[in-house]
């Protein structure tokens, strides 16, 4: 029988629910933050979505809120609501483990810029998710510290490898988080989970204290329950980051407004097209089901749709796999157990250094490790990471050709609704192919965005439908987001998270 | 060994390549805010970005870049459109990172060429392959056992240098200098320092090791058509950190190659340890185990596209070729060989050169920079740049001088005040007090006075020892406390001896 984590009360409310009623005063941050606090303690032993929880700190950001508010100070619009981080960014003070055993216990003398904003939005930060080690996965069954169990099917994977931040969203844990985003990262565990996640334009938010897994294709970005509240967070942490040289310096889009607008005033006058190589054949029909229902549903709210073919897409997985684990592998090397984390002890350097790696990294981070090695070595560089570059290179043409016909791009997020734990984890490749229609955002720099299209299968679970724009067009995902979310809403199809709340247990 | 370095590149031809790397001495490092500075406690100068902390990103220093690109032009470089850094992979404790960002296949400078004038006053082009930037690693201290990485007790590392900008500089093949090839390496990496300093960007310290050189030396055997004998293995010494070792470890390593061609052995390629005390080489690693780099585009930083205005700009700020400088300043100066020699040893060109300005005489500038500031400066052990006194301050001096209003010895007080910080030496003469005493009177009375003291010394003067009469000038320079004319003095006790000077 299906286990499936059901909440009730304040905690289900969005987190722009939230703000409106900490600035009527009709509750308090601590009142929220201790909800919150209350149910991970209650729920957390089943879901697994945290790795560590910060009660003590949030419960003194919710109190100092609190405070200033009484006293009439102005504050940011999300200050008082609780919000969780993905444990690939580092927190000072916190402990930070990319879900990797090669971190445990190691706290970072430092904030992320991401994490700082939050803290200066003064969010009451909840604590650190768990993660597929490294973010290399798909379901969070690589993490080193255990595996996320999906809120609507424990028997699940919630995805990954942000499997920890979109289960606290669809368990109620958390109304907020923060992912990052590499190869679908944030919109995978999106779709499989119920909830919404954004991956905006390469650049848009500071990598700044992002333990990297590929520099050229990370990205961080908001979680949430609704288009709304995702837009919201988008705007906290978004913007120009100086420690970041490959950030956007231009200001963080219109991204609240963008999606009010689309809620209200439908999607009239934009062409939408459905990407050809991104569905059809690997997709679970229930998944194609819900996806071409969005895609009706945005038609009635005023787009033009159309089909655009991305030939080059079909060597995308390929070339995601060579240039992941070649930056990766050189990203990785850090872990030495010479500054910082693990350490075990041999008797001379280099020897502490390989038995350290052998003991703190995980299979699938040693089994891309291993690849980018090679793919990187004199004599291979050309056939394998000069010909991936290449293949970007096309992939950011199929996307120019695509824009120059249509506003946004369309497609099922993952072929997939949550599979069962274990049923992919000795068959890589196929679970690589989970992230089959997110990778090609991430190779060409361009923003995408996941959100519920309804339940699917015999099983009823999480579809997702993903929305793509071109570079700094980030607005755009979220006006159109925001109007499908409303014309599915009203349609009675989401938000599938109301499945897990009280209202209609 | 039986060969010695002129057999050696008699018989064989030899071939250089030169890799210079010189510290930039911008106020941070090149990719972090961290304070670029030699000598302060061993990490005090780190953050989580040079430190390589998980999730810490570089951002690179544009002064770094400007003054890379400076070095590029002065070496008469090209300067790309788009460079690139890239990430160059390998695995040391002092790396923080176990990457370092260097640049590969898109180097900023590329394909320039240096004048280097020798000491017979020929000069040589040395063809420039490439100038590219890159971070320095931090230091290893092996403590205790055999001192190495692998045998010692246990090791310390500083990162304090570690993320300090570096620019590499790689000539082309250097081909055909024969029995030259150890000078011309010597003046080549001299002419490098002293661009470097003329150019602001580095301090040019051999011995701090703010500018160190890696020496690849090959042989081939001699023939007619010597540019078709394909290059021989060539060895690379590293590390060799100052000009005189530089022409020592060619010396030996010509000849060290030069036995074992002739015995009919092969040279290994391979990475050589330079050795102060034995004056000698010792094999490193090979570089046929050596490892695979791995160079990828470093993808954290964005392309290096300098806007071409600006290196105009940049160009415009290139100073003369220090060796063609110098001569001119030698001619313009009338200094001996020598002077000029010592002068540039000394570090004290452009002092003088600003002494001048200021209006002294070409001779009376080297006179004090060279004489007793440099005696000064030698004494507390620091530079004459670093010293409490301008090149107007010694230009007032000597127009003191000549006025006639102090002597030397005043000279000397004068400046030990300007060192005191009792300000300029006009300032000082006046405040001690130190002008000449020039009115007789007061100096015939104070001869008397030490005439009276030492009674014999008349009588040995007028017995003919004369040089008899220094013992009362040095009395009286001493109580006049070295304001007296000693002329003048000397003239005084030889008309109270009643001789003639």
């Amino acid at each position: 029988m299906t286990q499936t984590v059901k909440a009730s009360g304040v905690v289900t409310s969005t987190a722009t629910e939230m703000a409106a009623d900490l600035a009527s005063g009709e509750r308090t941050s601590v009142e929220i933050t201790q909800a919150h606090l209350d149910r991970i303690h209650e729920v957390d032993t089943d879901v697994h979505a945290f790795l560590y929880v910060n009660d003590e700190e949030a419960l003194e950001t919710a109190a100092s809120v609190d405070e200033d508010r009484a006293a009439g100070k102005d504050l940011p619009a999300l200050a008082g609501v609780p919000i969780a981080l993905k444990d690939v960014m580092v927190t000072r003070g916190m402990p930070t483990t990319a879900g990797s055993r090669i971190l445990e216990k190691w706290i970072p003398q430092y904030d992320a810029t991401a994490v700082r904003r939050v803290r200066d939005a003064r969010m009451p930060i909840l604590g650190k998710t768990n993660m597929d080690e490294f973010a290399m996965g798909s379901s969070t069954e690589h993490s080193g510290y255990g595996t996320t169990h999906n809120p609507w099917d424990l028997d699940r994977i919630p995805g990954g490898s942000g499997g920890g931040s979109a289960a606290s969203l669809a368990a109620f844990e958390a109304p907020l988080a923060v992912g990052s985003d590499t190869g679908g990262s944030i919109r995978q565990p999106a779709s499989v989970t119920g909830t919404v996640g954004v991956k905006p334009t390469y650049g848009g938010v500071s990598r700044y204290g992002v333990i990297a897994l590929a520099s050229s294709l990370d990205q961080l970005g908001p979680c949430g329950r609704t288009v709304e509240d995702a837009a919201m967070l988008h705007e906290v942490i978004g913007g120009h980051d100086p420690a970041d040289a490959t950030s956007i310096d231009a200001p963080v889009p219109g991204v609240v407004e963008a999606a009010r607008h689309g809620r209200a005033n439908g999607v009239k006058g934009l062409t939408i097209a459905v990407v050809k190589e991104l569905g059809g054949e690997g997709y679970q029909d229930g998944v194609r089901d819900r996806f071409e229902e969005g895609v009706e549903a945005l038609r009635a709210a005023g787009a033009t749709v159309t089909e655009v073919s991305c030939p080059s897409f079909e060597y995308a997985l390929a070339a995601y796999y060579l240039i992941l684990p070649s930056e990766a592998s050189s990203n990785l090397a850090k872990f030495d157990a010479v500054r910082f984390g693990m350490r075990i002890e041999k008797e001379t350097v280099e020897k502490t250094m390989s038995a350290t790696r052998a003991a703190g990294f995980g299979d699938e981070v040693k089994r891309r490790i291993i690849l980018g090695t090679y793919a990187l070595s004199a004599g291979y560089y050309d056939a394998y990471y000069g010909s991936a570059q290449k293949v970007r290179t096309l992939i950011q043409r199929d996307f120019a050709d695509a824009f120059a016909k249509a506003d946004v791009l369309v497609s099922p997020t993952c072929p997939t609704t949550p599979f069962r734990i274990g049923e992919k984890l000795e068959d890589p490749l196929s679970m690589y192919l989970q992230d089959i229609a997110t990778i090609p955002a991430n190779l060409a720099g361009i923003p995408g965005m996941s959100l519920p299209s309804g339940l699917a299968g015999e099983e009823n679970l999480p579809a997702g439908f993903q929305i793509l724009a071109p570079a700094h067009e980030d607005a755009r995902l979220y006006r159109v987001g925001a109007a499908l979310e409303a014309a599915l809403a009203s349609a009675g199809q989401v938000p599938l998270t109301r499945h897990l709340a009280g209202a209609e247990s | 060994m039986t060969y010695t370095y002129e057999q050696a590149v008699i018989e064989f031809d030899p071939v250089m390549g030169i890799e210079v790397h010189v510290e930039l001495n911008t106020a941070t490092k090149m990719f972090c805010g961290c304070a670029n500075e030699f000598g302060a406690e061993p990490n005090t100068r780190v953050c989580p970005v040079c430190l390589g902390l998980p999730g810490s990103m570089p951002v690179p220093n544009e002064k770094a870049i400007e003054s890379a690109i400076r070095l590029g032009l002065a070496l008469g470089c090209k300067v790309r459109d788009s460079s690139r850094f890239a990430r160059k992979n390998y695995f040391y404790p002092d790396l923080a990172k176990n990457y370092q960002i260097s640049q590969y296949d898109e180097p900023t400078n590329y394909d320039g060429e240096l004048e280097v004038v020798l000491n017979d006053g020929s000069s040589v082009m040395i063809g420039i392959e490439r100038a590219h930037m890159e971070e320095d690693a931090g230091k290893n201290t092996h403590v205790g056992g055999t001192g190495g990485i692998q045998g010692s007790d246990y090791s310390l590392v500083d990162y304090n240098r570690g993320g300090v900008p570096l620019v590499e500089i790689v000539t082309k093949p250097i081909e055909g200098m024969g029995e030259r090839a150890a000078e011309v390496a010597r003046a080549y990496v001299a002419t490098i320092r002293d661009m470097v300093r003329a150019l602001g960007i580095s301090d040019g310290r051999m011995e701090q090791g703010s500018v160190r050189a890696d020496i690849n030396l090959s042989l081939r055997p001699r023939a007619e058509d010597q540019a078709s004998v394909p290059f021989g293995k060539r060895s690379e010494t590293k590390n060799v950190n100052s000009l005189r070792a530089i022409e020592a470890a060619i010396h030996y390593e010509a000849a060290r190659q030069a036995e074992l061609l002739a015995a009919g052995e092969a040279v290994v390629q391979e990475t050589r340890h330079w050795h102060e005390d034995t004056k000698s080489t010792t094999s490193g690693r090979s570089k046929e185990e050596a490892e695979d780099y791995r160079y990828f585009p470093e993808p954290d930083m964005l392309p290096v596209e300098p806007d071409p205005a600006w290196v105009e700009e940049l160009r415009a700020t290139i100073p003369e070729h220090p060796a063609k400088r110098r001569a001119r300043l030698q001619d313009e100066w009338g200094f001996t060989d020598l002077e000029m020699r010592d002068v540039v040893n000394a570090d004290a060109v452009a002092l003088i050169e600003s002494t001048i300005a200021e209006g002294a005489s070409s001779q009376g500038a080297r006179k004090w920079w060279m004489g007793e500031l440099a005696r000064i400066a030698n004494e507390r052990q620091s530079t004459l740049e670093e010293l409490e006194v301008t090149p107007a301050d010694v230009a007032e001096l000597e127009s003191l001088i000549d006025a006639g209003t102090i002597n030397d010895t005043l000279a000397r007080q004068a400046l030990a005040g300007a060192l005191a910080g009792e300000g300029s030496p006009a300032s000082v003469v006046k405040s001690r007090g130190l002008e000449v005493v020039s009115d007789d009177s007061a100096l015939e009375d104070a001869v008397d006075t030490a005439l009276a003291a030492q009674p014999d010394v008349l009588q040995k003067i007028q017995d003919g020892k004369v040089q008899a009469a220094g013992a009362i000038v040095g009395a009286v320079m001493k109580a006049t406390r070295g304001q007296a004319d000693a002329g003048r003095v000397r003239e005084i006790i030889l008309a109270r001896a009643g001789v003639e000077g």
